[in-house]
């Protein structure tokens, strides 16, 4: 009787599975353009936004009486957007050459290299990491104002800011090279490889995508920062980054003239961001799912 | 078989992955020792209980067994800590003795002059470097405006007295028939070369071991017969067996320079009195001790202690709130996408992780004046007749004059923010569930809630438990979501200002520590510092607890 019983059970399940199935798909495929329209409504409605001519004001409607290039001749032209972005773009690619060097360093040698004081190591850093890191720019700023590195010259500063530390935030990499498995570094060992030749010719070609998804964070940082480089740049806009310069803009004094303008500088920088980003979407994919999970 | 009073194997398993509270029961398994504080039920007893009962049950292993044993264990690992401390100590003093002791002429020599040791049995680099070492130190410390005079002029530590010794001030000159600034001494500075000064006296102290102990380490290889290493193995050995000193060097002293050393000050600055009107040049500060401490204690209105509770509270209550909603419903859309039948996943996966990719700074900002009384949602939210009768009779012009509102607001946004990350987690992890459970679940009946509650849920819980503690801690101190949204409004009128600074709602920790430094007159860096000591508490406080708690204590080497 019990066998029946258990016949039945799967055959009404079976049964109802296809229905019941293609009704949680249907809903699953409402709410997924749902998300699909939340999510991308911010974008649409900046975009169209930076091309309203009509006023520059805030307005509560998205579409544009009027659209025209008016607002990026104006944000090239009156003000100092263009300097603000190559700041921007140079302190990306410095750092993302600089932060690639010392993140992969630690995290190999975290990951692959047991030696006295690890432990220790990973400990302090756990510890460092507890801190508030912003307190640290009080010191910072003054030795750097002596040394010239703050306002106009604030590009270099914070290139150091964002590299000299980046060896904390060691963890994704170190998980990323957890999975790949010891019995490599052995056989080369065994074959006589020094470390040096294991990392460079045993890992690293295995490494592709944490190497590029390491060198993407790094180029994202400094146009996300606000923080640390509002407090170096402190408010010279030749040393600006996009971020702190166009944060005035949308201060309650200044919004009504530079709304639509803000909006066109949104575009400009989100665009060539989102492009890199997204051609190398794959392996910023890989190494979240590969590396932060486990690390 | 149930009503003949025997429970299979399967059911108990079954049974007792039920509870929600079952984790708690995995830990005392590991935690608690023999000897028990209550009565423990075994596995039929704890089983006949009804949710109401496994649920005090739990509650009471919790608070008289759990937490107890937790603080033993805190308690046990500090007097281990102390006793290793000794332990390490005597072992040191006994071998730099029996170094002595039965050392040569060159080794004894070497504990005055650094490197003769290593001279001696023929390792030249090594010895010139301890060498070149001794002798810059000694320079330093002695030369005019050296480690000593640092040292001297800071009064390291002394309560009342000022750091650095000479006041600027202006002073009538003959010249210019006019006042001038004659310069004094600069505190900043002068604390600054006394604490590079006391770090390079502990690498002296340092050295001096190191090389006693290679003196040591040659004595006993060349009684051994053997040779010791010469210069060229030590430079081979970089790329080699010391190989990790050669990757970490760079980026270890990145963290030394910007890290460690601007904590180490930042913790002093908390003794002293830097503030704007003591920043050091044109006035000196001086070391006051444990006074800003007492200021801590003041819950009047304006007061620090009030100001710090309601901002922790609310900083509390975000990080909570901003990672939860975010785990869990990242993980829901994840589960969504990843839906058998779903067509073009790639799709739906990068609309979502577009939005990671434009600065945060575009995005928050045009959102945030999106739901201003004049942008597209809060035109419309407001002309909804509830809201609307809210906003009126509040006064508020927008939503984000609400303290609830924005602080909802907040959340909601941040969740927007949040989800395509965790959805990117959450799928590699889906990815890696074994199918068969799925499939066997599915034939012992069970429905998707079901094995999303028993399966899904708890293998994500398992992988994810060191991430949601990681993001936590982010979210503490998670700058740009408040800052750019909200700057911290509206202004708490309870609070008024405290620290220089006028206090809003949705201040966190980290963003009224930035406030105090750059955005007021006064510029209070020694409450900076003692907030950002405090933050550290809180966060390692909390850390402690979950990696006790946790379940997912991974084992570094199971991979690979």
């Amino acid at each position: 009787m019990m066998k029946t019983n258990h016949d039945n059970r799967i055959r009404k399940t079976g049964m109802g599975a296809k229905a019941s199935r293609r009704l949680g798909n249907t809903i699953v495929y409402v709410i997924l353009v749902l998300i699909t329209a939340i999510w991308l409504f911010p974008f649409f409605g900046l975009v169209l936004e930076s091309f309203r001519v009509e006023t520059a004001m805030q307005q509560s409607y998205l579409w544009p009486k009027e659209f025209g290039w008016d607002n990026y001749i104006r944000l090239f032209k009156e003000t100092d957007f263009m300097l603000w972005f190559k700041n921007t773009a140079i302190m990306g690619v410095a750092t993302a050459v600089l932060q690639t060097f010392f993140v992969l360093s630690m995290s190999y040698v975290l990951s692959r290299l047991r030696f006295k004081g690890r432990k220790g190591l990973m400990n302090l850093m756990l510890i460092l990491g507890m801190f508030p890191g912003f307190l640290t720019m009080i010191l910072i700023y003054k030795v750097f104002t002596d040394l010239g590195l703050t306002m106009a010259m604030a590009p270099v500063g914070l290139i150091i800011v964002y590299c000299a530390s980046s060896g904390m935030g060691y963890y994704v990499s170190k998980g990323f090279f957890d999975t790949i498995p010891k019995s490599l570094d052995e056989a080369a060992r065994v074959d006589g490889a020094t470390r040096w030749q294991v990392f460079y010719k045993v890992i690293m070609p295995l490494s592709k995508p944490i190497v590029i998804y390491t060198i993407l964070m790094g180029f994202m940082a400094p146009w996300g920062d606000f923080m640390l480089a509002s407090y170096i740049i402190h408010e010279n806009s030749a040393g600006m980054n996009v971020a702190v310069g166009v944060f005035e803009w949308m201060s309650k004094t200044m919004v009504n003239e530079n709304y639509t303008m803000f909006c066109a500088a949104g575009v400009v920088v989100a665009l060539p961001v989102t492009l890199v980003f997204l051609m190398l979407q794959k392996y910023y994919v890989e190494g979240v799912t590969g590396g932060a999970v486990k690390g | 078989m149930d009503e003949m009073g025997i429970v299979s194997r399967k059911d108990i398993v079954y049974h007792r992955r039920q509870c929600p509270f079952d984790f708690i029961r995995g830990f005392v398994y590991r935690l608690l020792p023999v000897r028990m504080i209550m009565k423990r039920l075994n596995d039929l007893e704890y089983l006949k209980l009804n949710k109401l009962q496994v649920l005090l049950y739990n509650l009471k292993l919790f608070f008289c067994a759990i937490l107890p044993q937790f603080f033993k264990n805190i308690g046990l690992s500090i007097l281990n800590f102390f006793k290793n401390c000794g332990l390490w100590v005597k072992n040191e003093v006994v071998d730099i003795v029996t170094t002595f002791t039965k050392g040569n002429w060159a080794v004894k020599l070497s504990f005055l002059f650094f490197g003769f040791g290593n001279f001696y049995y023929g390792q030249i680099l090594r010895g010139i470097l301890f060498l070149v070492f001794e002798i810059i130190f000694i320079g330093y410390m002695l030369i005019p405006s050296g480690g000593l005079y640092w040292l001297a002029k800071s009064n390291f530590l002394q309560t009342g007295k000022t750091v650095g010794t000479i006041q600027g001030r202006f002073e009538y000159n003959e010249l210019y028939d006019t006042d001038v600034w004659v310069q004094g001494d600069d505190s900043v500075k002068v604390m600054l070369y006394a604490l590079l000064t006391i770090i390079f006296i502990i690498a002296f102290i340092y050295t001096w071991r190191l090389q006693v102990k290679q003196c040591r380490i040659c004595m006993d290889i060349t009684a051994k017969g053997k040779k010791v290493k010469s210069g060229k193995d030590d430079m081979k050995s970089l790329l080699d067996d010391q190989f990790h000193k050669t990757l970490l060097s760079l980026p270890l002293f990145g963290i030394m320079a910007f890290t460690v050393l601007p904590i180490i000050y930042m913790v002093l600055v908390a003794f002293t009195s830097y503030d704007a009107a003591h920043d050091g040049y044109s006035n000196l500060f001086s070391w006051v001790g444990l006074e800003h401490f007492n200021e801590l204690m003041d819950f009047g209105k304006g007061g620090l202690g009030l100001a710090f509770g309601e901002i922790l509270s609310w900083t509390l209550m975000w990080a909570f709130f901003a990672t939860f909603t975010n785990y869990f419903l990242g993980m829901f859309v994840a589960i969504m996408i990843n839906k058998k039948g779903i067509k073009i996943k790639k799709f739906w996966r990068t609309v979502l992780v577009m939005t990671i990719a434009i600065p945060q700074f575009v995005s928050l900002l045009y959102v945030a004046k999106l739901f201003d009384s004049a942008g597209i949602i809060g035109k419309l939210l407001g002309q909804v007749p509830f809201v609307s009768e809210y906003l009126t009779s509040n006064n508020f012009i927008s939503l984000w004059d609400s303290p609830i509102v924005a602080k909802v607001l907040v959340i909601i946004i941040n969740i927007w923010v949040g989800i395509p990350y965790i959805m990117l987690m959450a799928t590699g992890i889906l990815m890696n569930i074994p199918q068969d459970l799925y499939e066997s679940s599915r034939i012992d009946g069970a429905s998707a809630w079901q094995q999303y509650s028993k399966i899904t849920l708890p293998y994500m819980m398992f992988v994810m438990g060191p991430y949601l503690l990681t993001s936590f801690v982010g979210n503490l101190n998670n700058f740009n979501v408040i800052y750019l949204l909200t700057t911290g409004n509206p202004l708490n009128t309870d609070i008024g200002t405290a620290g220089g600074v006028s206090v809003g709602h949705t201040d966190l920790l980290i963003t009224w520590l930035y406030k105090m430094t750059l955005n007021s007159p006064e510029s209070k860096y020694y409450l900076a510092s003692l907030i950002g000591i405090l933050v550290f508490v809180v966060v390692a406080v909390l850390s402690l607890i979950v990696y006790n708690v946790m379940p997912s204590t991974r084992n570094e080497e199971d991979y690979g």
